[in-house]
């Protein structure tokens, strides 16, 4: 494993190299870079299975962190990538020519947190939502409970307690 | 294998012409085609999913999977909840065998707390994990047959399964939630002459298994419909991280309780289930393996589980719990194959992002649009079934 991290930190520029709790390895690389280094650990190092790839938003930072988790079967191995991006006009090449089913994850950020994959097949077409057209949903400024109450009217009768207020009441009563 | 009174493939592959690319040029105006769809609300499809058929004659030439008929926004939710606030709302991420996602839940916020988990809480979470997968594949194995027109075995599962249920109402207080794996370990240890009721099941379902293997594989009619279709190529497996019994009917030696062993699944002695057909067939096959290994595991555990201990480690106050800055990757195997969650910790009370991936994302979406061309239309659901899609996984 440390062969390969060697080898990848000699041909890449990356950073934040650390081991998750998991004894995931996880690193951080420049947007720029990403492909030819997912290439690299697909044809050269085995790492054929792309497990997921996943969106944070660090809303207080203005970046998007794209995590690109790639599996070696063989080894049984797993290695995580990270990227971040700009949160303004957020764009990231996309992936789909080295996994096909990468598009499904692109088609689904891309609506969930609007980062574009230009080029991504689909990537355009709605996934879940049908005729949303407000902003990404999944983004951290966009406030869930206010676009329920605006979009919602309260029916009589579905009063609720606040969640946290009652679990403090049932299980800590005295603090 | 010949099949003389099905051999339709010749006169359908002349609809529709390929253009230079080899891909077939579909022109709905020039009325050869139409278009059909196959859900959300059908017999045929599992779950509140849409597949949106393209056909001619009875010959599909293109299908899309139309998913958001459930979409709660679960993940959206989490970023707004306590950990332990997580946990009402993470189970219904997968209907059927919802204790997958408590344990990855448990094991992604221990992990990333530094939290040991006692052993008497290891073993009782393998008990409610093999009897989950058990009820899911109840319903599954006997359930192919429904697609195809055998509908009694499936009735006939639905009672063995409820006897599973019946456990684990016993076991934890609900029948399909059970909210038993929590952070630190498990609710409550197994209830007086437990392990004698489970093992009375045990016995009455090997022996409906046997019946199933009468009635439904030994089946002329099931044979005929499922052998030789539905093909995944072995090496669309790797390509579109296809897993669980769809990799393991394909060839591939691929288990997460082996491969990456989790609890003490190591301690205990079983095989992978492989096939090498890679059809609807092989793929019941492997799943109908799976329930006597199912059984068996779950006799290994009641044998060598320690009769008491320990069934919760120390926890902070579920209310104040901050977790430190952090990532972490937990698999599990589920009934359908490989069940991942990616947790992300900010260090506040909330977690930043939980994200899951299914084995449904490809199997529902990439493979189930790929393996519906040129299939017959009366194939779509059996196809769908022995993937076992399930789209409240896809629409977290």
């Amino acid at each position: 494993m440390n062969e390969i991290i060697e080898h990848i930190k000699k041909r890449f520029p990356v950073y934040e190299i650390g081991e998750g709790p998991n004894g995931v390895i996880l690193m951080s690389v420049e947007a720029s870079r990403l492909v030819p280094m997912l290439t690299s650990l697909k044809t050269n190092h085995g790492y054929s299975i792309l497990v997921i790839l996943s969106t944070v938003d660090w809303l207080e930072d203005c970046k998007f962190q794209l995590t690109y988790i790639v599996n070696n079967p063989e080894e049984k191995r797993d290695l995580g990538i990270r990227v971040f991006i700009q949160r303004e006009d957020a764009e990231m090449e996309s992936i789909h020519t080295l996994w096909e089913h990468a598009a499904t994850f692109q088609r689904e950020i891309k609506e969930m947190f609007g980062i574009n994959f230009p080029g991504s097949p689909g990537v355009d077409d709605q996934f879940l939502l049908e005729g949303w057209d407000n902003k990404p949903p999944m983004r951290r400024d966009f406030d869930t409970k206010k676009y329920a109450e605006e979009t919602f009217f309260p029916r009589p009768g579905r009063e609720t307690n606040d969640p946290a207020a009652y679990m403090k009441q049932k299980l800590y009563p005295d603090e | 294998m010949s099949n003389t009174i099905f051999d339709w493939k010749k006169d359908r592959s002349m609809f529709p012409e390929p253009d230079k690319d080899g891909k077939p040029v579909v022109e709905l105006d020039s009325q050869k085609y139409i278009k059909v769809w196959q859900g959300p609300n059908h017999p045929g499809v599992t779950g509140n999913m849409a597949l949106e058929l393209t056909i001619s004659g009875d010959e599909v030439m293109e299908a899309k999977t139309h998913v958001g008929y459930l979409h709660r926004g679960f993940e959206k939710l989490f970023e707004r909840r306590r950990y332990m606030q997580c946990f009402p709302t993470s189970i219904r991420m997968c209907v059927p065998e919802p204790d997958i996602n408590e344990y990855n839940l448990s094991r992604g916020t221990e992990l990333l707390s530094g939290i040991e988990v006692p052993e008497m809480a290891g073993w009782l979470r393998m008990i409610a994990l093999e009897m989950a997968r058990l009820q899911v594949l109840l319903r599954t194995v006997p359930g192919q047959g429904g697609t195809i027109g055998l509908g009694l075995p499936a009735q006939w599962g639905l009672y063995y399964r409820e006897l599973i249920l019946d456990r684990f109402e016993e076991l934890t207080g609900g029948r399909i939630y059970h909210m038993y794996i929590l952070p630190g370990g498990v609710r409550g240890l197994l209830p007086d002459g437990f392990k004698k009721r489970l093992e009375d099941n045990l016995v009455k379902i090997e022996a409906f298994m046997k019946e199933v293997d009468r009635v439904v594989y030994s089946n002329a009619v099931f044979k005929k419909r499922t052998k030789g279709i539905g093909v995944v190529p072995p090496e669309w497996i790797d390509q579109y991280g296809a897993t669980g019994p769809v990799a393991r009917a394909a060839g591939y030696k691929r288990d997460v309780r082996k491969d990456y062993p989790y609890l003490y699944y190591d301690r205990l002695d079983f095989d992978y289930n492989v096939e090498h057909e890679s059809d609807v067939f092989a793929r019941f096959h492997v799943r109908r393996k799976d329930v006597d290994t199912t059984i068996d595991l779950l006799r290994q555990i009641m044998a060598k589980m320690p009769e008491k201990g320990e069934l919760r480690a120390e926890t902070p106050n579920v209310l104040h719990w901050k977790i430190p800055r952090g990532e972490t990757l937990v698999r599990c195997e589920s009934s359908r194959g490989e069940y991942l969650f990616y947790m992300v910790a900010d260090g506040s009370i909330y977690p930043r992002r939980i994200n899951l991936r299914g084995p449904s994302y490809t199997h529902g979406v990439v493979l189930l649009e790929k393996l519906l061309v040129n299939a017959n239309i009366s194939d779509v659901s059996s196809i769908m079934v022995s993937l076992a899609t399930c789209p409240p996984e896809i629409e977290r």
